[in-house]
């Protein structure tokens, strides 16, 4: 039993035992967003309601990223999934980096993994999928 | 000529590439004074004037003035990624439409060379510190590499791959062979950055960057500038018969930004305001793909060529491979694309771009290009697209229809 003070990387990730994402969903047309909106960006509703998005998901595009900003490490494959019908962004981690491993189409769930910890020993821990 | 049609009367773009003895004011100049030549006028005939340029420090229309002429008349500075030409030339189009003024100018101008990566950025915390939440996210730390990737040549072939992914096909040699098409179409062009061709093999052995985009697949960073003089149909036919002759007549003149999509927050949707404006621009032309001539499309990757193939509805909804597999797109096909070695080989100074490859397109409407004029070519339409987003639709008439 681990004694380490956690905290999400993102707002919208909730950690526990079950970690998940939540968007703030447009009350009007279902809509989905990860940050804070005024209106939606769809049908201009202002009424937005809290909903977790689904962890098992399919790969719908990626790139294997070898060259990239200064502090930012290389090679990382990044992707956009498929949640039962809502997009997330996201690393495609715990798999080789290369396109052998990962597929177009391949079958993925969300997974959780420590970015690092502060000076009080507070980790940090983010998401990112893996195969299924 | 119908008085109510806008012309482009004089058009110039400078050689793209290395310029360390000139400024962005030099080049932006240098461009101006070609286009005003070009045109056969002064600024003195300017009623408006509007200037694009994204990397350097502001008002860079009215530095412009200074460098050759001031003349009073109202300056805009405009600012819309890497739809920043189009977008200038497109503001001066409106207040010439409007009625205004009869002539306006536009202009693009960057100094790109050895700029490196764009898009993405952010160092990690240091050592040390206490987490802090920042940003729409609330990140602790930049999300940059942590929650996929910002950089433009990873966006752009997360957009080709999503292609592929949705109708098959595509994969890293095809996109090797779209650039190479490029960089072979470039050996014709002197103005381009880089004028060698590339093979297949040579192009995918080249330094991965995002893949399937290696380093020859990512436009190329350097300096550039292009201009426009525009002219309302009225005031040309008081003109000379030699600037009548040259004019190219404007048949459409569009810009869209991305409307809501399910997934636009997460990947950028650089396709349905693209294929939106091409619908409006093709109305309001009143001619379809298959009237088209010759394309100048915004391939700021090899991924990014493959998906406007579709976009412009220069192929069935889902054909792109076909369409590239066919041969149209390479220069002695049924419909060239980027003969002037595009972003990928000409180079890509942002803000100039979408003046540049409307230049491109009068050239060969003209019947001025030289080595790779396009034989017959009539009507021709240019293509670009700013993330974020904007996408800016020109379709060009020669005047001697």
């Amino acid at each position: 039993m681990s004694t380490v003070e956690q905290i999400p990387f993102v707002d919208y990730l909730v950690l526990g035992e079950r970690p998940h994402l939540l968007a703030h969903e447009c009350s009007r047309c279902g809509a989905r967003y990860f940050d804070r909106r005024n209106a939606c960006a769809g049908c201009f509703s202002t009424e937005f309601a809290s909903v977790d998005i689904a962890t098992d998901g399919v790969l719908r595009a990626f790139t294997i990223v070898t060259f990239a900003a200064p502090g930012v490490d290389v090679p990382f494959v990044a992707g956009v999934v498929d949640c039962d019908g809502t997009s997330v962004r996201g690393n495609i981690v715990n798999c080789p980096p290369d396109p052998d491993h990962v597929t177009l189409g391949m079958a993925v769930r969300l997974t959780t993994w420590v970015v690092g910890a502060d000076s009080n020993g507070v980790e940090a821990v983010n998401y990112g999928f893996e195969p299924a | 000529m119908a008085t109510d049609d806008i012309w482009i009367l004089g058009i110039h773009m400078t050689k793209f590439g290395k310029h360390p003895d000139l400024d962005v004011v030099d080049l932006g100049a240098q461009a101006i004074m070609g286009a005003l030549c070009d045109a056969d006028v002064t600024m003195a005939d300017i009623g408006v004037f509007a200037a694009g340029n994204l990397l350097g420090q502001g008002g860079i229309a009215q530095q412009l003035q200074k460098q050759v002429g001031q003349t009073g008349i109202p300056a805009y500075n405009v600012s819309n990624a890497c739809a920043t030409g189009a977008t200038a030339l497109r503001t001066s189009i409106m207040a010439v439409k409007a009625g205004e003024c009869d002539m306006g100018l536009a202009v693009g101008v960057e100094k790109l060379a050895g700029a490196g990566l764009l898009g993405a950025g952010g160092q990690a915390k240091s050592d040390g510190e206490q987490w802090e939440r920042s940003g729409r996210f609330g990140a602790v730390a930049p999300v940059d590499g942590r929650i996929g990737t910002q950089s433009m040549p990873g966006v752009f072939a997360q957009i080709g791959m999503e292609y592929g992914h949705r109708y098959g096909g595509a994969d890293f040699e095809l996109f090797a062979r779209i650039s190479s098409k490029n960089h072979g179409h470039s050996t014709l062009n002197p103005l381009a950055a880089y004028t060698s061709a590339m093979s297949v093999e040579q192009i995918m052995g080249d330094v991965m960057i995002a893949y399937p985009n290696t380093r020859p697949m990512c436009s190329a960073n350097c300096d550039g500038a292009a201009a426009a003089v525009v002219v309302s149909g009225e005031r040309l036919a008081s003109l000379s018969d030699d600037q009548r002759r040259r004019a190219v007549r404007v048949r459409a003149s569009v810009l869209t930004s991305d409307p809501w999509q399910e997934a636009c927050q997460v990947l950028p949707d650089v396709n349905t305001l693209t294929r939106n404006a091409a619908r409006q621009a093709y109305e309001a032309a009143g001619v379809g793909p298959e009237d088209l001539d010759l394309v100048e499309l915004h391939d700021c990757f090899a991924t990014a060529e493959l998906v406007h193939y579709d976009n412009l509805m220069l192929c069935h909804e889902g054909g792109a491979v076909d369409f590239f597999e066919s041969g149209a797109p390479f220069r002695d096909g049924s419909l060239p694309v980027n003969v002037s070695g595009g972003l990928q080989s000409k180079g890509h100074p942002i803000s100039a771009t979408g003046i540049a490859n409307i230049w491109e397109v009068c050239q060969h409407v003209r019947g001025e290009c030289g080595d790779r004029q396009i034989e017959g070519a009539r009507i021709g339409l240019a293509h670009v697209i700013g993330l974020g987003s904007a996408c800016g639709v020109h379709i060009l008439e020669g005047a001697a229809a």
